[in-house]
């Protein structure tokens, strides 16, 4: 078969997709991203923008910790900006049961070396004046921070492609084949791509390349509803969570809060659409006012949701195939794939060109779905 | 009975109402407004005693005449003022009424959302002293203010005439009618406005009426700027022959024709392709105003045709309707109603031809001009986002990347410019750029709408 070769084809070019090009190319490998549509157009484009440290699943911190120094560092890398705010979360506690809640989440943080701070009710209004009465307790993580997903999956594939990866939009891969000890790859308009190494970072769309090497997950779309309100003077500086999940809001410095409610919705990856249910909105206009009472008489101007990929045990799909030597899944990222996304492109990276990286991914493995999935605790409260 | 819905008051909506009326439907009317009228039709403030007569004009018998029939329709309809749909979500409206919000059920649904102005932008157009045409119109008809004692025009539309015209009738002065079509364009569109006489010889009546007036009117304009430190204090402009010419003015109206307000066809899933002549995207429709399974859409909120069109296109759209209900349909009605909406839709697409939206004008704004006020984004900034590597070439990823039609008007008063901008960009017509998808809310909603959880 005549055609191109490339060291390491990448197709879905979201965040994690644009990641790993960059620093595979940047290490001097031959990277070809392939996406179907645009850049960062789905999940990577469209979620909330939360870099968020506190509250994670403890086996994902390594990875965190290792991904929000990228982001700390993404000026640098990069070359272009994209809004990084590094103003903080606030998790908020309203009853005794959550507080227990909360002090796990915080002493599990600790353990990892962030620096949690605990308020009780009386300093909790005199450091945020603007939060309303119901909060017993909260505690902020300052290192936790914010940025556009609008702008950020373009600037690194940007970068990527100055280090030389090439970067084909609006191609769809029509198939997926081994080849000696690498993939062919057909590309729709017939055009053939060959590659000693495939990183499969498809997203909702990823398991039809997984199932084509006798691998499966139990993978499926869904989307936050979210809206943004008109701006009004910057006050709210942390991103805001409330731990039951009712609401997670923040506000930009130009003004606007943005917001994040739950439960998820249905998307439908075939027509490429999760359209927001207007009920969900009144609900989470409805939590937001009762965290930020003085927000009563802020509009929204705007609701918008996205297509993301969930798995039952809430956590994503990282790591190498278990049929396929030189096929690497990242997947499934539940909703929370934005802060990690950097991190996940460097280990994809390491174990591309070095083969091992030094940050765990074991419960990342897809070998976990051999058996019966365990479903999650924020599975059941974040679905309807 | 089938629960039928119908969103908007205008002259469709109303023409609309009646039909259905006639063969014993009880459709629920919703509209925006404090009363019925729609826009062009729009009744002053309750209290504020205008003589909307002569503020009327030619037009005062029409006026009237759709005030009386509406007061006779109101009793056999289920009337709801001052209610806004702000989504749609399969067959539930969600409303905001009195700062709440509610949801109605339909089981057929019939919008005449009407139009709004298309706004292209110019330096200095963000000053305070700038209004829309149709908003300087509303301010006449709804309070009985002038936006200024000494006023220019400027757009691409037969309507700029018409409304110096009632600015002069109230007092003010007008400081120049400055169209960007040049003259002989519009001569040569003349055959096919020729198809309705009385509506072509009217506009020459207020052109004419202009001249004897004394007011400057210019055609083939190229706008440079409105000028003014912290409000409008002059129009400048190149006219046809290349010259500068400067303006004195307190206010500037601009009309560069209408646009239909499609946000709620959107949203209730009507399919849209580009009109060339319009250079829109517009909901597509039956020759009936059928748009999908028991929606229809009618009036300028789908197709710019003015009153009589609007109201004729409500009658055919509520004969579709009662059609799809298994009525005996009254085909000599609708064969007249068909021909009349048809050629008053082809007069107003000759006039679309006649006097053209700019769009070379457009391509060719400076860089440092304002094409989104609501997010404070220039021309500049779109093209910056287009020329870079992986660049948005599309409206929606424009958007996107600048926010540009991301604000409170989510790109109601931009998206026109900003489709000419991209277009400029990607080559071939106006389609290639896109369309802006609509979302909801249609228009901003407080959270205070959404009540207390229980």
């Amino acid at each position: 078969m005549s055609g191109r070769t490339t060291d390491v084809a990448i197709i879905g070019g979201g965040l994690v997709g644009a990641w790993t090009a960059f620093f595979l190319s940047k290490r001097g490998l031959r990277v070809t991203l392939l996406e179907k549509s645009v850049v960062g157009a789905q999940s990577s484009g469209v979620n909330f923008g939360n870099l968020r440290l506190q509250g994670r699943f403890s086996g994902q911190y390594p990875l965190s910790l290792r991904a929000q120094a990228l982001w700390e560092d993404f000026a640098t890398l990069i070359g272009e900006d994209c809004e990084f705010e590094q103003s903080g979360h606030l998790y908020l506690a309203y009853d005794a049961e959550e507080q227990v809640k909360l002090e796990a989440y915080a002493q599990l943080s600790e353990s990892y070396g962030l620096a949690i701070e605990r308020f009780g009710p009386a300093d909790l209004k005199r450091r945020w004046p603007w939060l309303g009465e119901r909060a017993i307790a909260a505690t902020f993580s300052a290192r936790d921070a914010t940025a556009n997903p609008r702008l950020a999956t373009p600037a690194v594939a940007r970068a990527a492609a100055r280090h030389g990866a090439v970067i084909r939009e609006n191609t769809q891969v029509s198939a997926v084949d081994r080849q000696g000890c690498g993939f062919a790859l057909r590309l729709a308009g017939g055009e053939s791509l060959s590659c000693g190494a495939l990183v499969n970072s498809a997203g909702a769309w990823a398991l039809e390349i997984a199932e084509r090497f006798g691998e499966t997950a139990p993978l499926f779309p869904a989307g936050p509803p979210q809206f943004v309100t008109e701006p009004f003077p910057y006050l709210i500086r942390p991103s805001v969570q409330a731990i039951d999940g009712s609401v997670i809001f923040r506000q930009i410095p130009r003004g606007n809060v943005i917001l994040a409610g739950y439960p998820r919705t249905a998307a439908d990856p075939v027509s490429n659409r999760a359209p927001v249910p207007p009920g969900k909105t009144l609900a989470a206009m409805r939590a937001l006012a009762r965290v930020v009472p003085m927000l009563a008489h802020c509009h929204v101007i705007r609701v918008w949701s996205g297509i993301e990929a969930y798995l039952p045990d809430m956590i994503p799909v990282i790591g190498p195939s278990e049929t396929a030597a030189g096929l690497f899944h990242a997947f499934g990222f539940c909703g929370h794939g934005f802060q990690i996304g950097p991190g996940v492109g460097l280990c994809l990276s390491e174990m591309i060109a070095d083969g091992s990286t030094q940050t765990p991914l074991e419960p990342f493995s897809i070998a976990r779905f051999r058996s019966a999935a365990v479903v999650s605790d924020k599975f059941r409260k974040e679905f309807d | 009975m089938a629960d039928t819905v119908i969103i908007g008051a205008g002259p469709a909506g109303i023409g609309a109402a009646e039909v259905l009326c006639a063969s014993g439907l009880r459709p629920i009317l919703i509209d925006e407004g404090a009363r019925a009228g729609g826009q062009g039709y729009r009744r002053p403030a309750a209290g504020l005693a205008l003589d909307m007569g002569r503020l009327m004009g030619a037009q005062a018998g029409k006026y009237a005449a759709l005030h009386r029939r509406f007061e006779a329709l109101q009793r056999r309809i289920d009337y709801r003022s001052r209610t806004l749909v702000w989504a749609i979500e399969g067959r539930q409206l969600h409303l905001l009424h009195d700062g709440r919000a509610g949801t109605l059920a339909f089981d057929k649904l019939l919008i005449a959302s009407g139009a709004m102005d298309r706004v292209a932008p110019l330096p200095g157009w963000t000053l305070p002293g700038v209004f829309t045409l149709g908003g300087a119109q509303l301010a006449l008809k709804d309070q009985g203010c002038l936006i200024g004692s000494r006023v220019a025009f400027l757009g691409s539309s037969p309507l700029l005439a018409l409304a110096a015209g009632q600015y002069r009738e109230m007092g003010a002065d007008i400081a120049v009618i400055a169209d960007t079509t040049p003259f002989p364009a519009k001569v040569a569109a003349l055959p096919g406005l020729l198809r309705v006489p009385r509506t072509l010889v009217r506009g020459l009546g207020y052109m004419g009426a202009s001249l004897l007036a004394g007011t400057p009117m210019l055609h083939g304009v190229t706008p440079v700027a409105v000028q003014g430190g912290s409000r409008v204090e002059a129009l400048l402009l190149r006219d046809a022959r290349g010259r500068e010419r400067r303006f004195a003015c307190d206010a500037v109206a601009l009309g560069y024709g209408l646009k239909p307000e499609t946000q709620l066809a959107d949203l209730a899933g009507a399919a849209f392709s580009y009109d060339p002549d319009f250079r829109l995207f517009l909901p597509e429709i039956d020759g009936m105003g059928r748009a999908g399974p028991d929606l229809y859409l009618a009036g300028d909120g789908v197709r710019i045709g003015g009153a009589d069109a609007a109201e004729a296109s409500g009658a055919l759209a509520a004969h579709a309707l009662l059609a799809d209900l298994g009525q005996p349909q009254d085909s000599e009605a609708v064969r007249r109603l068909t021909g009349q909406v048809e050629r008053l839709r082809a007069f107003q697409r000759g006039l679309a031809r006649a006097f053209a939206w700019p769009k070379a004008q457009i391509a060719a704004l400076p860089d440092t001009v304002m094409l989104c006020r609501c997010e404070n984004v220039t021309v500049g900034e779109v093209r910056a986002a287009m020329n870079k590597a992986l660049g948005p070439l599309e409206v929606n990823r424009v958007k996107a990347m600048t926010r540009c039609g991301m604000g409170r008007c989510q790109g109601r008063v931009c998206g026109p410019a900003l489709q000419e901008i991209v277009a400029s960009r990607v080559g071939g017509d106006g389609a290639a750029a896109g369309r802006l998808r609509g979302q909801a809310p249609v228009k901003p909603v407080a959270l205070a709408a959404a009540g207390t959880a229980a």
